[in-house]
């Protein structure tokens, strides 16, 4: 699956990340990760769809690992983290043009997830501190397995997006049809609905980030 | 919404828009000029050229203060080139974007120490430091929209203090450039007091607005 390019490339990176976290108990692991994922995404961005699936993939399982060790240590309930994993890949999608290939992948991830934790954070402590101190265990004693599924309501986010993209983002994930059977039923180009999709992806992170506000 | 869904959405866009690696640097170079150009039109409309171009001091001083102006935003725009990417602050130095005005500072003692004590008050404070003050940090607004708004399109900054304080310095330095154009004041203490401080109000000014404005 992976190209051979993009492995070598990210054999030669080793040494950069194992510099960055040098001293760290799990620098080997970081490595390891650090090469998977930027073989993955190299590739991807090189024009592999399935890699890029597969990055997005591998990067769930760290991000949700991530929010829920900085929420816990803030004192904040777990499944906040699941909307932090959406956001986050969210953001790793439509900005993905702002990873230079040269450069290691995990510290690039690692400032957008923590970008987008201090935002949520901020964003979040004003409305938190409303809550009664004894509501907190309720919280946290909420079934993990459910916060797979996200608070993120899609929608009321698809509610809010123009009649075209709305459209296209329904027939593809609500109700599950590919591209082409998309575009056949609507009566739009496979590539029309290919931007509209797009698009109405970029408009929804958009209104999940400020939805809290 | 399930986090297995969104990356089938996130995959499925994927495919309509393959990514290139674009250079975030001439991007946002690219719409420091359009400000540039911007602030050229303004100086010349609302100030004019200093009308005493001919002389050889006039054009030298002309010269040495878009030096020092051209340095600090050129220096700018290189760190913001990096900040705009996600981690880009690690790679971000601002000792080496100090230097212009360290340099500026040391010449101003320079001059300062080989003239009478007696003219040190002209020397620092010119003909015109209202005007300088003023004109600077207002011409700066129009680069400082086009970067801002290049930012914002182009890239993704983490640290938004320090992305929106690079802007700042970028817009005075090349506000600056425009100011020199117009400015008769031909000291270098002036230089150093009146550009130099005008210069870091528009990035104090660029620290404040940076995580209003450039949020994503």
């Amino acid at each position: 699956m992976l190209g051979s390019d993009a492995t070598r490339a990210a054999v030669t990176c080793n040494c950069r990340v194992g510099r960055d976290f040098r001293g760290s108990a799990e620098r080997g692991l970081l490595i390891s990760q650090e090469n998977e994922l930027r073989a993955l995404l190299s590739s991807g961005l090189a024009g592999s769809a399935a890699d890029y699936r597969a990055f997005l993939e591998r990067l769930g399982p760290h991000l949700r690992a991530y929010f829920k060790g900085k929420l816990a240590r803030s004192g904040r309930a777990a499944p906040e983290a699941e909307d932090l994993v959406q956001e986050t890949l969210m953001a790793v999608h439509t900005r993905r043009h702002t990873y230079d290939v040269g450069q290691p992948v995990t510290p690039w991830l690692y400032a957008i997830a923590r970008y987008k934790l201090i935002d949520h954070l901020r964003r979040t402590r004003a409305s938190l501190a409303d809550v009664p101190v004894e509501d907190a265990g309720e919280l946290v004693a909420r079934d993990d397995h459910v916060a797979v599924e996200s608070t993120l309501d899609i929608e009321r986010l698809l509610g809010r997006l123009p009649g075209k993209m709305q459209q296209a983002i329904r027939a593809m994930k609500v109700e599950g049809l590919s591209v082409a059977e998309a575009a056949t039923r609507s009566g739009m180009s496979e590539s029309a609905i290919k931007v509209s999709v797009h698009r109405g992806l970029k408009a929804m992170a958009a209104l999940a980030g400020g939805r809290r506000e | 919404m399930k986090t297995d869904e969104l990356i089938g959405l996130l995959g499925a866009s994927f495919a309509s828009e393959p990514a290139k690696s674009p250079n975030l640097l001439r991007r946002i170079a690219l719409w420091a000029a359009a400000g540039a150009a911007g602030v050229l039109c303004l100086a010349l409309l609302a100030l004019g050229v200093r009308s005493d171009l001919g002389e050889g001091r006039a054009l030298t001083f002309l010269l040495a203060k878009l030096a020092f102006a051209f340095a600090v935003g050129g220096l700018a725009l290189r760190y913001l080139g990096r900040i705009a990417r996600p981690g880009g602050e690690r790679r971000v130095n601002l000792g080496i974007v100090a230097l212009p005005f360290a340099a500026v500072m040391v010449l101003a003692a320079f001059s300062l120490a080989s003239a009478p004590p007696a003219h040190w008050g002209t020397m620092l404070t010119g003909h015109m430091w209202l005007e300088c003050l003023v004109s600077i940090p207002a011409i700066a607004v129009v680069p400082f929209a086009t970067l801002t708004w290049a930012v914002r399109k182009f890239g993704a900054p983490t640290d938004l203090v320090r992305a929106g304080a690079l802007v700042g310095l970028a817009s005075g330095g090349v506000s600056a450039m425009g100011y020199a154009i117009h400015c008769m004041d031909d000291t270098v203490p002036f230089v150093a007091v009146w550009y130099g401080g005008t210069i870091a109000l528009c990035t104090l000014a660029g620290a404040l607005l940076g995580p209003r404005l450039m949020r994503w």
